[in-house]
């Protein structure tokens, strides 16, 4: 068979490699065709048609998505027929649809209204369909929102859920005029094995998946002169930020971020990168301390491989879908839980103010976020440690709001105390960043060396694979980790929850002898997270992630353990790694939950 | 529930358990309790190791895995217009005087569930309904009226 | 166009035909000789899309690969059909030889029986039929096995993608075409699948050869097919009529004297009004059909015949394309508001529009189809849908 075909669109030559699509091919030669059920991350249903082209010799239209580029074929994508069928199918959407664009959130982003308003549809040509519909709106999730009124029905959410996640809390239920997306039974989100994860939302092209906005609220306490309001920023806002602000995918905004946040009126601009380098601490101990456990005391009841415990999505996972190993899972919080009980102790005493006037805001790429700033158990400082969690997305909507000129601003830092941090806490971003973070601090507590990577760049675990082993020969260790010597320690780094299940599968199996697993709900790590801005694309994700990486090589300290106020944290307030103080404010504990 | 337990254990035992086990599973269900319940349905998802959700998408896709609790009989009447043509509404008003339910409702003692299906390919011997999976066709209201009492008779 | 005058025929339910004796006979001829008999032959698919059965055989037999397959769509769900329910009645044996046919062409080792769940009451007499079909395969040495599958209610799996899909546990959604099945079919895996009556005809071919099947029609309607007539006839009921006749005839035989039109392929297919029935072949070169023939007397009205199909293809829709799901919705809502006198009669022509659409972007044929009927409908009795 012939590597590449060549084919005719719209008068114009291509060849295209074969397998590839008419769609791909019309990309190539730069004509837009419009699309809504397409995804580039998905596999192609071609069920929305709003794609279709006409090929010569074909009664029928094709939908370009899904025909296969093949030699000879002759395809219009601009006819009379094709522009009737495509704005019928937009009309047909429409008349399903809620339309009343002025109270939705995803107004002037919704790809349903770009594409009416491509079509210049001024008055609907069919009957309104949405008031026999009893459409559903599930609000309960602290997360997410599910519209049934705004749902089109192109399933990128079904299949996002299933083949990006393994999930699939979400699925087609009925036929005919009643199909619609459902969870188990139409139960709400909140009730179901959905991990919070946000990447629905991100491929949602209408309102019909969106998440939780906690805009009001912020704005609330922010003009309360009685409430403290702290704001903490997760590694992977900073370098997508800037893409719902105007600038180009990739671009760093750290400076500008923080500058931003301090003009909303936050009392304190603070960083979440600080107790990502706290994580490090508290689950790097952990990890040798497992080790030694397994190593030397030969204990039966010490359980390894050990998990990373960052990812709200992950936690979620495990809990429905893997419950008897909820103990490999780290202890650790999450950096974003561990940021919300210091706020409102350490950070409270340092400052001399009332924890109770805390407001305790966290900007976060992720949805899942949310859900886990109102697990009961993250109640420890006495009172709900972060009462807040936004996206990227809404804190794009705030800065727009308020007036800023977000690309004219100028760099500012963030605050002191909780607000120094590492390039070690800025790769968490990024899949095997906590796993790179960790190396190069784990490494050098036992060894006294720097991890033996050119300038600490640990490149088995980087990149967009979903799966990515490492290991690390432990020598000439330091007295007391005279354990270690000789080991050989084995890692695995998965993105994306499907992989996840993978390497969960694996360890299940007995097939699999790691030492620490990383893991992250979301593809490409929280750089492409449910609360990032849209889209996001596997070329946005890599720009992302270059970008991640170029931060952590211009920052002066790149090892968590390095970090001044790392050091400040555990002489003044926390005295050692899994110290009792650690303990309660710094580690948690999960729940086994059922799979429906 | 351990009989629903036991019942999909057992079906999964016959059928397998893999994807394509799932519709004859739910079909043994539906053959003994006349519709899935969520319980049995989080049951079967366990058994077969998938999602939820999507034994509850499949399950409501075909009109006679019912995701309701039905009746002990469910009765299926023909509204294809070959079978409307012939005096289908007489037979449909005729059933639900009988049995004092409406289309869609399931009789106070849940002996009965009174639905209307799609063409039954008897269109030739019109009005033709099903009650659970035996046939009655060219019905009257006679016909019909006896066939009904003679259910109830033997319940 | 040259026409056949309406003739009966008895091919498909012939006692004559000793099954065994064509099974083992044809399994000793070469698949070559058995492909040249079926594509000789003239014979297209009976389920209503009418592709050259030899040439499915023939892609399929060409495909590599161990894992392959022969589907016996009895998924018969058309309204006015009941042929398939008919034939597996009274001749399921035929039916068995016809998959034994094919697999040995194409190298299958199994085949399924996709029935519907409304015949469910067939199953435990196809069981007992195939456990002598099976005993004999195996005393001629022929590794084949048949399983049957039960649907449960949805129309559309009489799709073939859909079917596919049913077989694999999920819900009966059609696929994405190309691939076709001779490639990719059941478990992805190279697949023929036939309708119950094309596989029945497969068998009598190899029993009374491709010469004598393909005098019979015309020359893009081979052979004879078998009919499922009900509506307002004295004399509803299954009959093998050789293809081609006009409907002008077919009236005549089976009319009750008044008849006004005849809808032709089931609620998928064409209403035929009286003034055209003298026009009209019943074959592919004329309107096609799977067999279901509904007549309908000057008693009825049309607008009554069209909401009932339109209620049907709204209800049976998988629902996951938008020109259909959302179509069928507004081609029903629509003419009710026209009847009520909430839209004017101009909307009639706008919905024409919209199903013009259908026929031309939907993906799959249940609502590429739903024109077919709501046009010949409209068009041809336009002032019933009005007043």
């Amino acid at each position: 068979m012939a590597n590449t075909v060549k084919l005719n669109i719209d008068g114009i030559d291509v060849s295209i490699d074969a397998g590839k699509t008419v769609l791909d091919a019309a990309k190539k030669l730069n004509i837009h065709i419009p699309t809504l059920c397409y995804h580039e991350d998905l596999c192609v249903a071609g069920n929305c048609r709003v794609c279709v082209v006409e090929q010569e010799g074909v009664k029928n239209l094709v939908a370009s998505c899904a025909m296969p580029a093949q030699d000879g074929m002759v395809i219009h994508t601009n006819t009379h027929k094709v522009r009737n069928a495509r704005r019928h199918v937009v009309e047909l959407l429409l008349s399903e649809h809620n339309a009343d664009c002025t109270k939705c959130y995803k107004n002037t982003r919704c790809e349903l209204q770009d594409l009416a308003g491509e079509m210049v549809i001024n008055e609907h040509m069919f009957l309104d369909l949405v008031p026999d519909k009893n459409y559903t709106i599930d609000m309960l999730s602290p997360a997410i929102i599910k519209d049934d009124s705004k749902c089109i029905r192109c399933q990128r959410c079904v299949r996002t859920c299933q083949e990006l996640q393994h999930v699939s809390a979400l699925g087609v239920a009925y036929k005919g005029e009643h199909m619609k997306i459902s969870t188990f039974f139409e139960h709400s989100m909140y009730d179901v094995v959905c991990t919070n994860c946000g990447q629905c939302v991100i491929r949602c092209p209408t309102g019909a998946l969106i998440e939780k906005n906690y805009l009001d609220d912020v704005w609330d306490a922010i003009y309360d002169e009685d409430k403290h309001v702290v704001v903490q920023t997760a590694p992977a806002t900073r370098i997508a930020l800037g893409e719902d602000l105007g600038m180009e995918a990739g671009s760093i905004v750290t400076g500008k971020m923080a500058a931003a946040l301090r003009r909303l009126g936050f009392d304190s601009v603070l960083d979440t990168d600080f107790t990502a380098d706290l994580t490090i601490m508290e689950e790097g101990t952990e990890l040798l301390t497992r080790l030694k456990r397994a190593l030397v005391d030969k204990d039966p009841t010490v359980k390894l491989p050990m998990t990373t415990s960052c990812s709200p999505g992950w936690i979620k996972f495990i809990e429905h879908m893997y419950p008897e190993y909820l103990e490999n899972v780290s202890t650790c919080k999450s950096p974003q839980q561990m940021f919300g009980a210091l706020a409102k102790t350490y950070y409270a005493q340092k400052k001399g103010i009332d924890p109770s006037k805390i407001v305790s805001v966290s900007i976060m790429p992720c949805t899942a976020k949310k859900f886990e700033a109102n697990r009961p158990e993250m109640r420890d400082s006495g009172f709900q440690d972060v009462d807040m969690g936004l996206t990227t997305r809404e804190l794009a909507v705030m800065i727009k709001q308020a007036g800023i000129n977000f690309k004219e601003l100028p760099d500012e830092k963030f605050d002191n105390l909780m607000g120094e941090s590492s390039g070690a806490g800025v790769i968490f971003g990024a899949t095997g960043g906590v796993m790179e973070a960790a190396l190069r601090t784990v490494y050098e507590i036992v060894t006294g060396r720097e991890v033996p990577f050119e300038n600490l760049k640990i490149t088995p675990v980087r990149g967009m694979e979903g799966v990515k082993e490492a290991a690390v020969k432990i020598e000439n260790v330091l007295p007391a980790w005279s354990f270690l010597e000789g080991v050989e320690l084995k890692t695995v780094v998965a993105h994306g929850l499907t992989n996840a299940d993978k390497v969960m599968q694996a360890v299940k199996n007995g097939t699999a002898d790691w030492h620490f697993i990383e893991i992250m709900a979301c593809p490409g790590g929280c750089l492409g997270g449910g609360g990032q801005p849209i889209p996001t694309t596997p070329e946005i994700r890599k720009k992302r992630a270059e970008a991640i990486y170029r931060e952590d090589e211009g920052m002066a300290i790149r090892k968590s353990h390095e970090n001044p106020e790392i050091q400040q944290i555990y002489k003044e307030f926390l005295g050692e790694p899994l110290s009792d103080k650690s303990h309660w404010l710094l580690h948690t504990h999960y729940n086994a939950r059922k799979r429906v | 529930m351990p009989e629903i337990k036991e019942l999909v254990k057992g079906l999964a035992d016959k059928h397998g358990r893999n994807r394509e086990s799932l519709l004859p599973i739910l079909q043994g269900i539906v053959t003994e309790e006349r519709f899935i319940s969520d319980v049995a349905m989080a049951e079967v998802a366990k058994e077969l190791d998938m999602s939820a959700a999507l034994v509850y998408g499949t399950a409501t896709f075909y009109s006679f895995l019912d995701t309701e609790p039905r009746g002990k009989y469910v009765i299926r009447l023909c509204k294809t217009i070959t079978c409307d043509m012939k005096g289908k509404k007489q037979i449909l008003k005729t059933i639900e005087d009988l049995l004092k339910i409406k289309v869609g409702e399931t009789s106070k003692d849940k002996n009965f569930t009174l639905l209307e299906t799609n063409c039954l390919g008897w269109c030739h011997k019109g009005p033709a309904m099903l009650i659970n999976d035996q046939v009655f066709t060219e019905l009257d209201e006679d016909k019909v009226t006896e066939i009904i009492d003679d259910y109830i008779r033997n319940i | 166009m040259p026409n056949k005058k309406l003739k009966r025929v008895d091919i498909i339910f012939s006692e004559d035909c000793v099954y065994k004796d064509v099974l083992a006979e044809s399994l000793k001829k070469s698949n070559e000789d058995i492909l040249k008999d079926i594509l000789d032959s003239g014979l297209r698919g009976r389920g209503g899309a009418g592709f050259p059965t030899g040439l499915k055989w023939k892609f399929a037999s060409q495909e590599t690969g161990e894992e392959k397959y022969v589907v016996c769509n009895a998924d018969e769900g058309e309204p006015g059909t009941f042929k398939d329910r008919e034939i597996l009645t009274r001749v399921p044996l035929k039916v068995f030889g016809g998959m034994a046919i094919c697999a040995k062409v194409i190298g299958a080792k199994h085949g399924y029986i996709y029935l519907r769940g409304e015949y469910k009451f067939l199953k435990t007499d196809l069981e007992k039929a195939l456990e002598e079909f099976h005993s004999f395969v195996k005393e001629l040495g022929f590794d084949f096995q048949i399983h049957i599958l039960m649907g449960s209610g949805a129309y559309i799996c009489g799709e073939e993608s859909a079917l596919f899909e049913s077989m694999e546990g999920k819900r009966g959604e059609p696929r994405n075409k190309p691939p076709y099945p001779t490639i990719s079919g059941f478990r992805n895996k190279p697949t023929v699948i036939n309708n119950v009556e094309t596989l029945v005809y497969s068998f009598m071919i190899c029993r009374i050869g491709a010469g004598k099947f393909h005098e019979l029609g015309t020359a893009d309607s081979r052979g004879s097919k078998v009919f499922s007539i009900s509506g307002d006839t004295p004399i509803a009921g299954i009959y093998e009529l050789e293809l081609g006749m006009l409907l002008e005839d077919f009236v005549e035989e089976f009319g009750d004297g008044d008849t006004k039109a005849v809808q032709v392929g089931g609620a998928a297919g064409f209403c035929v009004p009286r003034k055209k029935f003298k026009d009209t072949i019943i074959g592919f070169e004329g309107v096609p059909t799977g067999g279901s023939m509904m007549l309908f007397n000057s008693s009825r009205s049309m607008y009554n015949v069209l909401k009932n199909y339109v209620e049907f293809f709204e209800e049976e829709s998988c629902g996951q394309c938008t020109p259909c799901r959302v179509g069928c919705q507004q081609l029903k809502k629509g003419i009710e508001a026209i009847k009520k006198g909430e839209k004017s009669a101009h909307y009639l022509d706008t919905l024409q529009k919209l199903a013009d659409t259908m026929k031309v972007s939907s993906k799959c044929g249940l609502g590429q189809s739903v024109a077919n009927s709501f046009s010949s409908i409209v068009d041809n009795f336009r002032e019933e849908m009005i007043y």
